[in-house]
């Protein structure tokens, strides 16, 4: 009697036991991005049809960030997949090995300067998703009753941003933040000849890179929104939404969100979406690829995570994706008759001319960007701060550029490239 | 049996020892770990971004944090908005206090209301005061500008920022420090007030003479608790600002989350705070020595 008891209870316990094994799990950390949002409302497809269940975490991306090193680093994490900024985190991640090498996976619809930057001692560690390149967007309306045409060098944008801004109306916006405003700034400093890093050391102490930062902080301090210097794309799109900028140079990314009924009072007919407007060097918008997936090296369920990121990567989900105004990385959606039909033209448009001219890098590509960015963002903020008239600024380049070089020699990626 | 009674008789023995036990676990595990960790993190060079090892270099990230002027920069906005959020703080809590510690209709709901932005959530509470505070669409600026003051930048100018990010401090931790000075009036014996009446003083000077001597224990009290806090603040400025414009609203802390989670230098953020977890007690230590020989 007693003996059949034990057994029966020794049987429900393994039973309970190897059910639980038997629900596959993944944990899954996204950002706050249209794709993030467009993924999770998919993930339950993906449940249904596979019976893994995803455990989805959602974060801002510099919280996404700081969630993802802290764990890493500790050696506690349970993350099998993640979304990573590939210029951001790629190169800080892969030393210290936190990626798991992609080689199962089918890159050959990706473009080549996509790959240049997730690839490491020959092979991927994540997958392109999203690219981005440098758009002006500008409220056709107001163009119109300003009898304005679209600006197509930066001198005409000046010239727009001063006959468009009122009180009520700034007449252009662009990030002032300090260390956000650097990937934006890129295009202004490539338009203008410049770089950030040159041949694996710091340049953006040359005359051309002064010449855009000096033109960009006249720009934002005479025309620009008040406060703009604490203003990144969470602030000013709002502020476009609103109604209360005329132009705004920032990713292609928006666009979904700027003319979202829900959110916004400005219409989709209001809205333009142009080139960045030429420098001296001609229009050189910056063309990076924004976000990448990637499986976390200490998954204890490698398997189920390449499935799902072949999954959350695929064509199928980029069209989807596409067809709701976000730019994806992979080539082929790009050419689907569907999509090219329906996307806004002048995202098809500016996409061709970034692909043609564009810069694959919106940041100084290196591990220890973070503080980098917040050394350029100092002479961001000066010259803003001055409307480009300080005297200062080209010392302040000098002095950053040094302490970036200094990063550069401390990681070991000085003079590499 | 013998066993028995003799585990028994160890439990009760050793019953000083075992109660005590989850409490210090707890302190130790969650509290000293933490403290002695980061202690032995700051003489080390540990970084993320050169994908190298730690190793130990004993006071030579001390040598390098504590002489950078940002760092000096930052010691000082740490200081001048403690000086400033407290000081507002204590004045307004007082005259709420004195004004609570009066009969008067509708006194309860006043309470109520005035206890609110003490439960809120200091996140919640930033992304609410920056749209408030926004210069564009924000409301503080529709409300100036109607009666006729130019626009202010609030936290988007490093003139005003520190000052604006006192205000959602004051705003939120006035009522604390009120509500500890109520509790203090309240308990204040009436005897001194009546002869004080008698022998003819004014409001003015019974409160200069008679309340705030009564009550300046329990006004330093809310004092250390306040500056402790305040000097250790960082939601409300990480969330409205994360330390800008530029670094215009960095105190200490802000800098030790931008080293650690941004830069990833674990070593040198490892100073930064072990400097602050001096400095809050240095100044707490400070505080209640006054309190002692105020009341000798």
């Amino acid at each position: 009697m007693m003996k059949s008891k034990l057994m029966l209870v020794i049987l429900v316990v393994l039973t309970v036991l190897s059910a639980g094994a038997q629900q596959k799990e993944i944990r899954v950390l996204l950002a706050n991005h249209p794709y993030g949002d467009l993924l999770k409302a998919a993930i339950p497809e993906y449940e249904k049809a596979t019976g893994v269940k995803v455990n989805v975490e959602s974060l801002q991306e510099s919280q996404l960030t700081t969630k993802l090193t802290t764990e890493f680093a500790t050696r506690s994490s349970t993350v099998d997949v993640f979304m990573t900024r590939p210029l951001q985190e790629a190169k800080m991640f892969y030393k210290n090995g936190w990626n798991e090498p992609l080689v199962n996976y089918d890159f050959s619809d990706y473009p080549q300067n996509a790959m240049n930057i997730v690839t490491f001692g020959g092979k991927p560690y994540l997958v392109p998703m999203i690219i981005e390149w440098e758009v002006l967007y500008y409220r056709i309306d107001l163009f119109k009753k300003a009898g304005l045409s679209v600006p197509s060098t930066l001198t005409e944008l000046e010239l727009a941003a001063k006959k468009l801004n009122s009180d009520d109306i700034a007449g252009i916006a662009s990030r002032g933040k300090g260390a956000a405003a650097v990937t934006q700034l890129s295009s202004y400093i490539y338009s203008y000849g410049g770089t950030y890093l040159d041949k694996g050391k710091a340049a953006f102490d040359s005359k051309e890179a002064l010449d855009a930062i000096r033109f960009y902080g006249k720009l934002l301090a005479n025309y620009g929104p008040k406060g703009v210097t604490n203003l990144s794309w969470e602030n000013i799109l709002p502020l476009f939404q609103a109604g209360k900028v005329a132009m705004w140079t920032d990713a292609s990314v928006f666009y979904g969100q700027i003319v979202d009924p829900a959110k916004s009072q400005v219409n989709a007919d209001m809205v333009g979406i142009a080139n960045f407007p030429a420098g001296s060097k001609g229009s050189i918008p910056c063309f990076p690829v924004a976000w990448g997936m990637a499986v976390a090296r200490q998954s204890k369920n490698k398997a189920l995570a390449m499935d799902f990121i072949k999954w959350a990567t695929s064509q199928e989900l980029a069209k989807r994706a596409m067809l709701a105004n976000i730019p994806m990385a992979r080539n082929s959606v790009w050419k689907d008759s569907e999509v090219r039909s329906k996307v806004h033209p002048g995202l098809i448009a500016t996409q061709e001319h970034a692909a043609k001219f564009g810069i694959a890098y919106d940041r100084p590509y290196m591990s220890a960007v973070g503080e980098a960015r917040d050394l350029i963002g100092e002479v961001i903020i000066e010259s803003i701060n001055t409307a480009g008239a300080s005297s200062k600024l080209e010392a302040l380049a000098k002095e950053k550029a040094a302490a970036v070089n200094e990063l550069l020699q401390d990681t070991g990626e000085y003079g590499v490239y | 049996m013998a066993m028995e009674r003799n585990k028994g008789s160890f439990l009760e023995k050793n019953l000083h020892i075992i109660f005590p036990m989850p409490a210090v676990i707890f302190v130790v595990v969650m509290m000293l770990f933490p403290v002695v960790y980061t202690l032995f993190l700051s003489f080390t060079n540990w970084n993320l971004t050169s994908g190298m090892p730690l190793s130990i270099v004993f006071l030579k990230s001390y040598q390098k944090v504590l002489r950078e002027p940002r760092f000096i920069a930052a010691l000082g906005r740490t200081f001048s908005f403690t000086a400033l959020a407290v000081v507002v703080e204590t004045i307004l809590g007082m005259i709420v206090a004195l004004i609570l510690n009066r009969e008067f209709k509708g006194k309860g709901f006043a309470k109520l209301i005035m206890l609110l932005p003490l439960v809120s959530t200091p996140v919640a509470i930033g992304i609410v005061f920056n749209l408030f505070y926004d210069p564009t669409i924000g409301l503080a600026n529709f409300v100036l500008t109607r009666f006729g003051f130019p626009r202010q930048a609030w936290t988007g100018s490093p003139v005003t920022v520190i000052p604006s990010l006192a205000i959602v401090d004051i705003w939120q931790w006035t009522p604390m420090i009120a509500l500890i000075l109520l509790s203090g009036l309240a308990s204040l014996s009436s005897e001194p007030y009546e002869s004080a009446r008698v022998d003819g003083a004014s409001e003015w000077q019974i409160f200069w003479r008679i309340t705030l001597p009564m009550v300046t224990p329990t006004l330093l009290t809310a004092l250390i608790l306040r500056t402790i806090d305040a000097l250790k603040t960082f939601d409300i400025i990480y969330a409205m600002t994360g330390g800008g414009p530029g670094y215009a609203s960095e105190t200490l802390n802000v800098m030790a989350f931008k080293y650690s989670f941004e830069y990833f230098r674990m070593g040198q953020a490892s100073v930064i705070l072990v400097f602050l977890f001096m400095l809050v007690l240095f100044m707490s230590l400070l505080i209640v020595r006054m309190r002692k020989s105020l009341e000798l």
